[in-house]
């Protein structure tokens, strides 16, 4: 009898032990959302409440303290200039390694080169800025092109990781039937396997785009001494929205904070928006390639 | 991965059948070009980085790890100590509460929650990665920064004001926001990659467990966590290399102050947010060879997490074919 109460009263213990564990596990879920929620919704109410027209269309005004309309205009024309600029230079490569990576190389060597590329993703965007300081900056001075080559490093490993996932999943029987009709291995590559992947090549660059146009430690050493007029000259150093963002924070101007909360918004829509495609676009592929994840 | 890689005896073939296209053999060379230019780049980075902190090496050696001075003044001073502190309080402050919840978020996507919750709650937390760090800090400084000086760090120097970590006064910028920053940043990291983890635990264990009686909690405890331990460490490892690197939403909230002391209310400095609010200051040779040097520290410990973590990951992916 006793052993029996004993046994349900261990029973009881366990049960609450798990439906506290339970809680927790729920509660721990929510938390994130909810920070991520009250994030989104301080950005969406105060950038919202500062942003118009003149963000857009004007440039900063030299002086703090003023009402005159002021805007971002050189920043967000800085930051399209260099993001494109790192786009261009990122896609081709972390494309052809990916090519490399699944069609050409050996195991071993693959497993070498992807462990690299993983590596090189986890290196800090600060020190990626100090590298290109000291291969660049220091001789030329700063530059939108040496941010953009600062911000191609950060976008190699995406890009190539998203690009050879992607790859290996193309069935080899469609590798064999091309060359089987005779097709040459690199037509075969080019022409038939790659088109297949277009859609992780465009979804693993816009993810790429995403992370990097929100990134300001690599063009702190590379473009942050501008001016405040409008430039699309990528040997000059131009603003860029994030580092304008980061300047603005640490600014006595609450007028300042409220461009720079506009600022954030912009951002921010741009990148959730640019990954959830990206996100979307994935999934849609990965469902037609008959892998459900 | 590596498929069909036609050896050299099977080009010799192909040669042979008069099937070997110039075409080939130029994928093939600009395709390596492009994937050794990527490994390289790696090289470059550590050599170029260390070769630029070259004058601070010089002068400083490696008393630089153990002085805690930074005076970019006439006396041109230079060492890491408080920002290795920092950094190490800060980062692993960060890990100790992202570490827990990240793994309690990853259960509740793959044990509790019912199946059409688990996308939406799961791409939710993943934004939360995508938000830029500069976002990040910007609301750390104007909305989390009031909250924490005029009520969180109140509350803890009432609650637990005997402990040296909770004395001093409450203030918007310290360690306390830098860690509080730096766990919103990585909590999605680890619990992604925790989540892939769990998801790899066989079924069959997991049914075997519950059919033997026990709760889901003991399921969990028994088969889950010891099957997915060491990609956990993986995950960790990964999580903390992040948190190590981040350097601009630290900045924002850390208050730059060169100190070592155990109170986590007041400004204090990391290594990677000591380089980015230096980006305008560094005029001498020394001062920008010490930054340099700062960021090869960085460098040598991303470079070791990454490879530890990855090798990890990489073993567990052999025995669980689910996890990339």
């Amino acid at each position: 009898m006793s052993a029996l109460s004993a046994n349900t009263d261990g029973l009881r213990r366990r049960r609450a032990v798990n439906r506290l564990m339970e809680a927790i596990a729920t509660a721990a879920a929510f938390a994130a959302v909810v920070v991520l929620g009250i994030m989104v919704v301080s950005v969406a109410r105060r950038g919202g409440a500062a942003i118009d027209l003149n963000l857009f269309t004007k440039t900063p005004h030299p002086f703090s303290f003023t009402n005159q309309p002021s805007g971002l205009a050189n920043a967000f024309v800085g930051t399209a200039v260099i993001v494109g600029i790192a786009t261009a230079m990122a896609v081709p490569v972390g494309v052809l390694s990916a090519i490399y990576l699944n069609e050409f190389a050996r195991a071993r060597v693959a497993f070498l080169i992807a462990l690299a590329l993983d590596v090189l993703n986890g290196v800090p965007a600060i020190v990626v800025g100090i590298f290109v300081f000291a291969l660049i900056v220091v001789h030329h001075g700063q530059s939108a092109l040496a941010g953009s080559f600062a911000l191609s490093i950060l976008m190699i490993p995406l890009i190539a990781r998203a690009t050879q996932e992607v790859l290996a999943l193309v069935p080899q029987a469609t590798r064999e039937g091309s060359l089987a009709l005779g097709v040459s291995r690199w037509r075969t590559t080019l022409g038939v396997v790659l088109p297949q992947t277009i859609g992780a090549i465009v979804t693993g660059t816009t993810l790429a785009v995403a992370r990097v146009a929100g990134e300001t430690a690599p063009l702190l050493f590379t473009s942050s001494i501008v001016g405040d007029r409008l430039q699309w000259n990528p040997h000059l150093a131009l603003a860029s929205v994030p580092l304008k963002i980061f300047e603005y924070s640490e600014s006595p101007d609450p007028a300042d904070h409220a461009r720079a909360w506009a600022a954030a918004l912009v951002l921010i829509s741009f990148v959730l928006v640019a990954s959830i495609t990206a996100r979307a676009l994935a999934a849609r592929s990965r469902r037609r390639m008959g892998l459900h994840r | 991965m590596a498929t069909t890689s036609p050896s050299l005896a099977r080009a010799a073939e192909l040669r042979r059948r008069g099937r070997f296209h110039p075409g080939d053999a130029a994928l093939h060379g600009v395709t390596l070009v492009a994937a050794l230019g990527a490994v390289a780049l790696l090289a470059l980075i550590a050599w170029k980085v260390v070769d630029q902190a070259r004058p601070a090496m010089h002068r400083f050696g490696l008393h630089f790890l153990v002085s805690n001075t930074w005076d970019p003044g006439v006396h041109q001073v230079f060492g890491a100590a408080a920002f290795i502190f920092g950094t190490a309080v800060t980062s692993l402050g960060a890990l100790l509460i992202a570490g827990p919840l990240s793994i309690a978020i990853a259960l509740f996507l793959t044990e509790l929650a019912p199946r059409w919750l688990r996308g939406p709650i799961g791409t939710l937390v993943e934004m939360l990665a995508a938000v830029p760090s500069v976002v990040v800090g910007l609301w750390g400084i104007l909305v989390m920064g009031p909250f924490v000086a005029n009520h969180l760090e109140p509350w803890l120097k009432h609650t637990f004001g005997f402990l040296p970590l909770f004395g001093g006064d409450p203030s918007i910028f310290g360690l306390l926001p830098a860690i509080l920053v730096l766990t919103i940043m990585i909590t999605p990291i680890v619990s992604s990659v925790s989540r892939e983890l769990f998801l790899g635990v066989p079924q069959d264990l997991k049914e075997g467990a519950l059919a033997l009686g026990t709760t889901r909690w003991e399921m969990i405890r028994g088969v889950v966590l010891p099957y997915a331990r060491s990609g956990i460490a993986a995950a960790l490892i990964l999580g903390l290399g992040r948190a190590v690197g981040e350097a601009i939403a630290v900045t924002q909230v850390i208050g730059g102050n060169v100190a070592i002391h155990w109170s986590l209310f007041r400004p204090g400095d990391t290594l990677a947010s000591r380089i980015a609010s230096q980006y305008q200051g560094a005029t001498t040779k020394l001062q920008v060879g010490s930054i340099a040097y700062l960021a090869t520290i960085l460098l040598v410990f991303s470079l070791v997490a990454n490879v530890v973590a990855q090798a990890i990951v990489r073993k567990v992916a052999r025995r669980q074919p689910l996890i990339r």
